[in-house]
Formats: C-alpha cells, sequence, structure tokens
C-alpha cells in the first residue's frame, strides 16, 4: 500500500535546498506514488534540479512573501489548496523554526492532528504511523493517526538518510496565498547571521563538543582548537549555551541540533538524556569526563576517565605534531 | 500591559516517569511541578508588566487532575491571577485539543495584550502549542524568540533562527514563544509563597468552555498510539582510568576510524 500524494515542506538557505529536505523526499518517495514540495519563496527555480533529483515532481510556491514569517502564509495557502481538493494526502515537514510553525498552523486550519519528533515513518494500511522516542530515546513509541487525511507530521532531522532518486528537474507552480486576515501581522525587518567557521555542525564529519566540565568560558578554547585540528565541527550541552559561553547555534540536543557524525567527542559532558537525543546516532562516540559514573560512558565506544583540562591539552599535542 | 502566560504542570523531569502500559498516557499519579520551560514565560511577562507600570500577568493551564502546585509557584514568583482547566475527560488530549482548549480560556479575558508560551514543553515537546493557539484565537504568532521588547501597540522580538537570529516585528496582540535563558528566572520569595495563597485560581471544565466529553482527550484526539517498545539500546564500549598516556588511545581510536 501506498499513499497517493505527500507534500514535503521544502527549505533552502541561500538558494541551497536543506539537508532535511532531502531526507524528507527520500522518505517520501517510499510512501506516496507522487511525491511534491510546498515552497515558501519566490526562487524555487533554483531548486528545482536539486529538488528533482530526490523525487519531487512538482514544486508548489507562494511567491515573494515579503518578509513574512512562513507559517501563517504558507499554511493558508496549503489548506485553501487542500480545501479545493488539490491537496495530498500528508504533509510532512522537518522539525525546524519554519517547518513547526507551518504545520501547527495547518493543523488548525484543517482540524487535523500533528505528529511531532517523528524519526521514522510507515504506513498500516492507509493510515500513516510514526515512531517517536521519549524518555531520552529509551523508548519507542508508534502513534497513528485514527482521523481522515491529510495526516500532518514532523520529522527531526537526521532521521533518514538522503538518497538520490536520479529523477530530472521538478515542475514549478504557484501556490496561491489567501488573505491572511489579522494572522498575518509578524514581519522580519532583518537578518542576523552568526559567522561560524569549517563545516556546519549537522554535517560535519567530526564534532566536539564541550559542556559544563570546561569550567569556565575561556576553556572552550580547547573544544575549538581540538574540532579545528580535526576539520569538524565545535559544539555544545545546554548548559554553558544557557550561560552564555557559545551561542545558542552551537547546542546539541532535544532543543538544539541533532547530529550523527562518524566521530563525537563529548568533553566534560554529563550525558543528560536530552544531550543524548542529539548525538546518539553518531558512528562513534568518545567521552571524556572525571566522573566514572557519568552516564555519556554508558553510550561511548571509548570512554576516558580524565581531567579534560589534562587530556585535551595533550590530544592537541600530538595532533600538532602529526 | 496584560499578559497571558501559559504554563504547563509537569512531572518533575529528574524522575523521568513512565508511560502507563493500560492507559499509554504518562503516568501523572506523582506530583506536578511548573514546567522549568515556562518559569522564562512568567519572568518575562513581569518584567514587560514592570516596565509598562501597569496592568498584569494571568496564567491558563490546563492538567487532568486539578493540580495547582506548578501553578502556585508561578502566582509566588508574581502572577496576578490563573486559569486552572481541569476535567478528567482531558486526559489523553492531543497537542491541538489542549490549544483549543487553552485559546478558549484566553478568548474569555479581555484586554489581553500579549500571550506569552514556551517554545517547548519539557515533557511533551512537541513546539506547536503556541501556534497552535495563535491560529485558533486568529492572531499572529512569533516563536523561539531570544528577546522581547514592547514598544508602543508594537512588539519587537529576536527570533532563533539556523543561522543565528532575526529581527521580527508584530503588532500587539500576538503570541510569542520564548526560548530558554531569555531572562533570568527569579525565585520566589517567602513573601511571594504566602501572597500566593490568596490569590485567584478560576477553575474550568471541558464543558464550561463549551466542549464535550467527544471532542477532548482520547476520544478528541486524532492519532492512537499502537506500539511501544524499547528503543534499541546502545552498548557501551571500552572506558579507561587517564593514566595520563590516555590520550595514546583516542589518537589510535581517530587512527583506525582514518578520520585523521
Ligand atoms: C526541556 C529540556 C531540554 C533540554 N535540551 C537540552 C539540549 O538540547 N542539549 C543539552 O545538552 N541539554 C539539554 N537540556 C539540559 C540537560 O538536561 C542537562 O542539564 C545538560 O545537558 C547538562 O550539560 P553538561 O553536561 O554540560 O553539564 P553537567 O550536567 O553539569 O555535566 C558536567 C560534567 O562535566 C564533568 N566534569 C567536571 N569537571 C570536569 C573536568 N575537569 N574534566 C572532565 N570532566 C569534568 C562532570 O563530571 C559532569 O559529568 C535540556 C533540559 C530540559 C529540561
Ligand atoms: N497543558 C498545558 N497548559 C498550559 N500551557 C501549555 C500546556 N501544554 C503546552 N503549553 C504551553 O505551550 C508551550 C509549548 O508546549 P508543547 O507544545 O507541549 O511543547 C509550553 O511551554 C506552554 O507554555
Amino acid at each position: 500500500m501506498t499513499l497517493s500524494k505527500i507534500w514535503v515542506l521544502a527549505e533552502a538557505e541561500d538558494g541551497e535546498v536543506a539537508t532535511t529536505t532531502l531526507e524528507l523526499l527520500t522518505k517520501a518517495r517510499e510512501l506516496a506514488d507522487t511525491v511534491e514540495c510546498v515552497y515558501a519563496g519566490d526562487d524555487a527555480d533554483e531548486l528545482a534540479d536539486t529538488l528533482g533529483e530526490y523525487g519531487c515532481e512538482t514544486i508548489h510556491q507562494t511567491g515573494d512573501l515579503e518578509g513574512a514569517l512562513v507559517g501563517v502564509p504558507l499554511a493558508a495557502a496549503i489548506a485553501a489548496a487542500v480545501e479545493a481538493g488539490d491537496g495530498p494526502d500528508a504533509i510532512i515537514a522537518a522539525t525546524t523554526y519554519d517547518g513547526r510553525d507551518t504545520a501547527a498552523r495547518l493543523s488548525v486550519k484543517l482540524d487535523r492532528t500533528v505528529l511531532t519528533n517523528c524519526v521514522d515513518l510507515e504506513l498500516d494500511g492507509d493510515a500513516l504511523v510514526a515512531s517517536e522516542p521519549v524518555f531520552g530515546g529509551t523508548t519507542d513509541v508508534k502513534t497513528k493517526f485514527t482521523g481522515e487525511g491529510p495526516f500532518i507530521a514532523l520529522v527531526r532531522p537526521k532521521s533518514f538518510a538522503a538518497e538520490p532518486s536520479g529523477g530530472g528537474s521538478a515542475d514549478v507552480e504557484d501556490l496561491d496565498v489567501p488573505d491572511l486576515g489579522a494572522s498575518g501581522g509578524a514581519v522580519v525587518t532583518e537578518r542576523h547571521v552568526e559567522e561560524s567557521e569549517g563545516p556546519k555542525l549537522d554535517e560535519a564529519a567530526i564534532v566536539v563538543s564541550g559542556g559544563r566540565g570546561l569550567g569556565e568560558a575561556s576553556k572552550y578554547s580547547m573544544v575549538a582548537d581540538l574540532a579545528k585540528a580535526l576539520k569538524g565541527a565545535a559544539g555544545a550541552s545546554r548548559a554553558i549555551v544557557d550561560a552564555g559561553w557559545v551561542p545558542y547555534s552551537q547546542q546539541v540536543g532535544q532543543t538544539g541540533k541533532v547530529v550523527k557524525p562518524t566521530v563525537y567527542i563529548a568533553c566534560g559532558i554529563s550525558g543528560a538524556t536530552q544531550h543524548l537525543v542529539g548525538m546518539k546516532g553518531s558512528k562513534n562516540i568518545i567521552a571524556i569526563n572525571k566522573d566514572p559514573e557519568a552516564p555519556i560512558f554508558a553510550v561511548a565506544d571509548l570512554g576516558i576517565v580524565g581531567d579534560v583540562h589534562k587530556v585535551m591539552p595533550q590530544i592537541l599535542e600530538a595532533l600538532s605534531k602529526r | 500591559m496584560n499578559v497571558v502566560v501559559c504554563v504547563k504542570q509537569i512531572p518533575d523531569p529528574a524522575d523521568p516517569g513512565a508511560l502507563d502500559p493500560g492507559t499509554k498516557t504518562l503516568k501523572r499519579d506523582v506530583k506536578l511541578i511548573l514546567d522549568e520551560s515556562d518559569t522564562y514565560g512568567v519572568e518575562m511577562a513581569l518584567q514587560l508588566v514592570d516596565k509598562a507600570g501597569e496592568g498584569s500577568v494571568h496564567l491558563v493551564s490546563m492538567a487532568p487532575n486539578n493540580e495547582r502546585s506548578g501553578l502556585a509557584t508561578a502566582l509566588a514568583m508574581g502572577a496576578a491571577s490563573a486559569t486552572l482547566i481541569s476535567d478528567p475527560a482531558l486526559l489523553g488530549s492531543d497537542a491541538l485539543t489542549t490549544a483549543k482548549l487553552l485559546a478558549a480560556a484566553i478568548g474569555e479575558r479581555d484586554g489581553v495584550d500579549l500571550v506569552i508560551a514556551g517554545s517547548e514543553s519539557s515533557d511533551g515537546y512537541t513546539g506547536t502549542v503556541p501556534t497552535q493557539i495563535a491560529a485558533v484565537l486568529d492572531l499572529p504568532s512569533i516563536t523561539a524568540a531570544k528577546a522581547i521588547t514592547v514598544d508602543g501597540g508594537q512588539v519587537q522580538i529576536q527570533r532563533q533562527t539556523n543561522a543565528g537570529y532575526d529581527d521580527v516585528t508584530c503588532s500587539l496582540p500576538c503570541v510569542v514563544s520564548v526560548t530558554a535563558g531569555v531572562v533570568e528566572p527569579r525565585y520566589p520569595s517567602f513573601k511571594g509563597i504566602m501572597a500566593a495563597k490568596s490569590k485567584p485560581v478560576d477553575e474550568r471544565t471541558a464543558a464550561d468552555l463549551g466542549f464535550d466529553a467527544g471532542q477532548v482527550g482520547w476520544a478528541g484526539a486524532g492519532q492512537e498510539i499502537v506500539d511501544i517498545a524499547a528503543a534499541p539500546a546502545r552498548s557501551a564500549g571500552e572506558v579507561i582510568e587517564d593514566d595520563g598516556e590516555s590520550y595514546t588511545k583516542v589518537i589510535e581510536f581517530l587512527e583506525n576510524l582514518k578520520v585523521i
């Protein structure tokens, strides 16, 4: 059994399709005969080759939103299409800021539940079933949509590996945005980009993360240096993000980024369940922590019971000599 | 400046709890506390009202079992009053139903300028309830706010993005969800705790808000849990005590993976 049509919410940054979108397209191909995208913007032409290569046949784009936050106009446009009978059987988006906003708005517009934090999707007859990890990923819960479609699901990044299907460039069509009334008032006036060097945190093959065990903000440089020496990205636990040592964009975990690098090195991080959800999928995990009882050791392939202030400089030194 | 803050009362996250295999909901027999994620919203609201020099902070919370201890904490921080939506029929409600009831309770109040919620709750973390509330009330919403300033009838927000943050402007009334760390939540003082005992807490059932039993709880949820299973555990590898040479193990490990 497959669904006849799925719409994937496509996202892009600087004209480049987000990896999460490609992950969703890959899964959607398995679940539906026709996979299409909805997109908030007017530059879908630039994305058509890539989206097509991953199985999207048509991109429905809203056109220029003049700075409006995406959720309200995009959800209104999708809802209008569904009401007109042109909608899909399911709409899936990644757990991103705009993805959440759009899915939440849409759920009210269509009066349908939205399943969140999904890490897998499957079909049971005509109904979509989503898996969600709870209690820090120790338990998997499968939830099935009971009402009629369209089903709305929010999927966590990195849940699926993105694989091209070799499809040709996608068609681009307009998706009409109806009048938004009172709800359309939030407008972006300026965008601020926090520059970071090296590979992106959620795409790097090596991630070195630091936590409160570093002791003080200035010691985060050890993490940054090690990440640089390994050509990886530097991450952090929420404890040191909340403390203002590093920006939020570097947080790994439930409320931060999900990373699945080849190697994850946790330095002075206890391994709270909310941190583990964001990095447990790493292929290899190294942990350095002075407490032999730290929960991070339960998921580490190599655990060093030791002081970060001793071990990290030694690793750096050894690497610099190579 | 009248601010409504949505606060969730949750089981203590230090005692992560379990799903009741019978009812397939979180076991709620434990005492509920104020979700730490919502202390930021309460603090933000108190500061905004304080700055405006007039108005008050009102809380709304929905819990199936009449629980008030989390509300008491937020009242002790300085909120003036609260609405508690409580009804055994609410057990099993999905995020959409939760939002509909919270929106109904907020909609009963006159002169609300701003609704504040957390970006995501610590136990449910759907992150959708605040936007769903806004959609039901037909208000604009801004999620993931890391700074809020109110100026006349306008609110200026720094909204977190993948790359950094956006400046967003919106006219009041609207719904804003705040991130952890947006402000430093105060601890309730002894005086605050005593004062909280006499602050008004209005109770509403689902029926009071115009919902019948079939629309809420399990009956109204468009979803059903079909399976609960232990996740495949990651097994622990080698753990060694640092003897001054353990860094060589790390280097070896990285070499074996051919990443250096
Ligand atoms: C709703 C919610 C969402 C959350 N989301 C996230 C999230 O996305 N990401 C996240 O990370 N957290 C998240 N948290 C917070 C999480 O519960 C933990 O509080 C946090 O991960 C702890 O960070 P930490 O490991 O740096 O600090 P701690 O738990 O304080 O651990 C510090 C560790 O350092 C070790 N240490 C101390 N000194 C040294 C030394 N000299 N050398 C070596 N080791 C040393 C200690 O033994 C300890 O294990 C969330 C919490 C909640 C409630
Ligand atoms: N039962 C509830 N009562 C009051 N507020 C809630 C409730 N559930 C969710 N919220 C609000 O919505 C925010 C996000 O929750 P969630 O969508 O569950 O992640 C919370 O931080 C609260 O502000």
